[in-house]
């Protein structure tokens, strides 16, 4: 019988800090590092949109509805390429939002229920498919709700001209996170007013549904190429911090997308380490590494953190 | 000026009998679908489902009822209280205590996994509220990060146990997905006893949880306790959700919270009667759940019963008698098709109004050039008036048409209420004479007797209106229609 003492182990300053690094994990550590700066730098930049027209939880709802997208793809192609999965994702993210959008629109249900009921019975729909044809799926609900990173390493690489460049998932990571910075490189100014004030865009000639749907499709194709290696909920843990955590730091867009992108960095190499030393998933430490550095900028932060918040109240009340 | 409440366009007898003949039908397919299914494998399966002789089925049922009956209940206010997200939080939060209590004792034992979730959760939603005062970052990015930092511990936690070499460590994940036969007494108990704390609370303080849900800051001047009532409805949400998490999971508690609740939301206006559907339409989704996963052995619970849940409020949403799609549809419908016919009704009576009433019976012709509209458009004006049984045709080519005694008396009605209307809006609103025609052209269709009666006495029984036209009297009307009989 084991004790819970064993549950933590004992901490060590050289293995915390070189263990990854050292043979034979460094060629390892070294994908699942750039695998999990992709997905939290691609939604993290994708996320800031969404924070900001309060659709944090239409991101959640979506990254639980993909697997009824995922399972029927599977079951109508009978492949598991990854075309049909990323249609399938993408439409099923697609659809939710606008059954979202219809139950608020045509009833007096308010749109946070709209989205828990939503995602909830897709996701229950999917669950049910799965459990029904498992001997024909190679899917488990667990792997979509926690994926495993650490997989990457062993994963069949991309071949170029006989050189093994760089693991599928992670070439495929790396197109989205191309597609969703183009997509914001490209439309900045036109994403930034329908943020804001969409009846300004309106007004302006530019179309929000449009720009709604379209940062939709961008979220869902995040999810689904991110899912796989840090599990869907853990996707939503990316949309959502980066940016929150730097509207706590400052008041200006772009330097919330760049933070995002330093967030991201820091999320992937501190949830390494992390993981390394309590043996623990690497998905989940890297949250609990975002949760600390939020935790770290709610307390600290010069213009809106506790500690500030607090000394401010103290010198009113001295004067 | 007082009105009567408006009129809804069915009365009670008639929707009894709607509802009545639904369960005909349903109980109808339902037995047709069991005779169908006997001798069969599955019929066996819902034979001894419905026997309740296995006591395993007796305790799943017991429990999925138990559960259904908390998260409707409990989900009705959050759903009133625009919290429905509050729920899927809380249930995120809750992963990390249920393992730190299964670590406690080492084994699974309900009742410090219990605690151990009842605090986790308790603080997850401190954290939000913590964070929601003190920071500008808006509610739902709160949710989102409370839950989604909270599972990502307790899923570390997960990993960190698989190394470990306990035993029952696999019965851990039956927490993410739930599945009711894996039930144990114990849960049960916990579930009735989460069950009669709820009841009880909300009977004892349904009138103080009304106010407060609805106007915060009024119960809070007549001196009602509003924080003390949210937090002791967040202490037994968290109790409910915990004791649900093993059967239904803890991805799809939220379902179980929020489904049933919203489908009760489109059913009814009354807070009370939401109550009791919301526990009514809960326990049949966990009826359900239960029973389908009965059926197909080995298929989890949790997934059945939402979509079960899922399945009632689309029918809700579609086919609810007062904020269902399609009821709606059919009464816009019905509406515009009735002014559509009044408007008709109106033109006729002015045709025949210009003949001084000598003559009965109008040319379709002549009713085409008095609208500005083509014969075509016409005869299909006089059709919808021969629907309604207000009109008739004349001769079998459909040029000549005769108001039936029906028509007449709302042809008048309608006039009636055009002019008195226009009257009212000139004098006693001091409208100019040439202003007021718009105004009542809508009105027209929606004042009733009561206030007809109101509008002549207030404007002294007139018989003219402001442009001069005679207004046909309540009296009027009545010998109008006596006389209308006869064939001119």
């Amino acid at each position: 019988m084991e004790t819970i003492g064993n549950l933590i182990p004992p901490f060590d300053w050289t293995s915390f800090l070189f263990q990854p690094w050292t043979p034979p994990y460094e060629q390892g550590s070294l994908w699942i590092l750039v695998m999990g700066f992709l997905v939290a730098a691609s939604c993290g930049l994708i996320g800031n949109f969404i924070i900001l027209r309060r659709l944090a939880l239409v991101g959640d709802a979506i990254s639980h509805t993909i697997l009824l997208g995922i399972v029927l793809a599977f079951l109508v192609t009978r492949s598991t390429g990854t075309l049909p999965m990323f249609v399938g994702a993408v439409l099923a993210g697609l659809l939710t939002s606008v059954i979202i959008e219809f139950i608020h629109k045509h009833s007096r249900i308010k749109p946070d229920a709209a989205i828990g009921i939503t995602f909830s019975t897709l996701f229950a729909i999917g669950v049910i498919l799965v459990a029904c044809f498992a001997d024909q799926v190679d899917l488990d609900q667990e792997c979509v709700l926690y994926g495993e990173i650490a997989f990457i390493a062993y994963e069949e690489p991309l071949v170029v001209a006989g050189k093994a460049l760089a693991p599928l998932s992670v070439v495929r990571m790396g197109g989205v996170f191309m597609l969703i910075l183009l997509f914001i490189s490209l439309f900045y100014k036109e994403l930034q007013v329908t943020a804001f004030d969409a009846g300004l865009a309106r007004s302006l000639g530019i179309n929000p549904t449009l720009f709604h749907y379209a940062t939709m499709i961008l979220v869902s194709l995040a999810i689904v190429s991110g899912f796989e290696s840090v599990g869907a909920i853990l996707v939503v843990a990316m949309l959502i911090f980066p940016g929150t955590t730097a509207g706590l730091l400052s008041d200006r867009l772009p330097v919330h997308l760049l933070l995002s992108v330093f967030f991201a960095l820091c999320y992937a190499l501190l949830g390494l380490h992390l993981a390394t030393w309590l043996n623990c998933s690497i998905a989940g430490a890297m949250v609990v590494v975002a949760g600390g550095i939020f935790a770290l900028a709610w307390l600290l932060s010069p213009q809106k953190g506790l500690i500030a918040l607090g000394m401010r109240r103290f010198a009113q009340a001295g004067t | 000026m007082r009105s009567k409440p408006r009129k809804t366009n069915w009365s009670l007898p008639k929707v009894k009998t709607k509802v009545l003949s639904f369960f005909v039908v349903l109980f109808g397919v339902l037995g047709l679908g069991y005779v169908s299914l006997q001798g069969t494998p599955m019929g066996a399966q819902v034979d001894r489902f419905f026997s309740f002789q296995d006591p395993a089925v007796r305790l799943a049922v017991v429990a999925c009822l138990l559960l259904g009956l908390n998260c409707g209940l409990l989900g009705a206010f959050m759903v009133v209280r625009r919290l429905a997200l509050v729920g899927d939080t809380l249930s995120h939060c809750v992963l990390p205590g249920v393992i730190l209590g299964f670590l406690w004792g080492m084994y699974k034992n309900p009742w410090t996994m219990f605690f151990g979730a009842a605090l986790a959760g308790l603080l997850g939603l401190l954290c939000v509220s913590w964070i929601k005062r003190t920071t500008t970052v808006r509610e739902d990015s709160v949710l989102g990060i409370i839950l989604t930092s909270f599972y990502a511990v307790g899923i570390c936690l997960i990993t960190m146990i698989q190394r470990l070499n306990i035993e029952g460590k696999a019965g851990v994940d039956k927490f993410l997905f739930g599945q009711a036969s894996a039930l144990s007494e114990q849960d049960v108990l916990l579930l009735a006893i989460v069950a009669i704390l709820a009841i009880t609370f909300v009977v004892l303080f349904y009138k103080e949880l009304l106010v407060s849900s609805f106007d915060p800051d009024f119960s809070r001047t007549s001196g009602i306790p509003v924080s003390f009532l949210f937090g002791a409805l967040m202490f037994l949400l968290t109790f409910s959700v915990v004791t649900a998490l093993q059967a239904t999971g803890a991805v799809l508690v939220v379902a179980m919270l929020i489904t049933p609740a919203a489908a009760a939301y489109l059913l009814t206006d009354r807070m009370h009667h939401l109550l009791i559907f919301a526990s009514g339409l809960g326990m049949l989704s966990g009826l359900l759940g239960a029973f389908f996963s009965f059926l197909g052995s080995r298929l989890p619970t949790g997934p059945f019963m939402v979509v079960g849940a899922g399945a009632i409020f689309l029918l809700a949403f579609l086919f609810g008698p007062q904020y269902g799609v399609f009821p709606r549809i059919w009464r816009r419908y019905r509406y515009r098709s009735r002014i559509q016919g009044e408007n008709t009704l109106k033109a006729i009576y002015r045709m025949l109004e210009d003949t001084k009433f000598e003559k009965r019976k109008v040319a379709l012709e002549a009713l085409a050039r008095f609208r500005k509209q083509s014969f075509a458009e016409a005869v299909q004006d006089v059709k919808v008036l021969k629907r309604k049984g207000w009109a008739h045709f004349e001769d079998r080519s459909l040029k000549v048409m005769k108001l039936s005694p029906e028509g007449w008396h709302r042809a008048c009605q309608i006039t009636r209420n055009h002019r008195l209307w226009e009257l009212y809006l000139t004098f006693e609103a001091n409208y100019a004479p040439d202003h007021v025609h718009d105004d009542a052209e809508r009105i027209e269709h929606l004042l009733g007797e009561e206030i007809v009666k109101q509008l002549e006495e207030r404007l002294n029984f007139p018989n003219k209106d402001p442009h001069g036209k005679l207004i046909p009297s309540a009296k009027d009307i009545e010998e109008g229609l006596k006389i209308y009989g006869d064939d001119r």
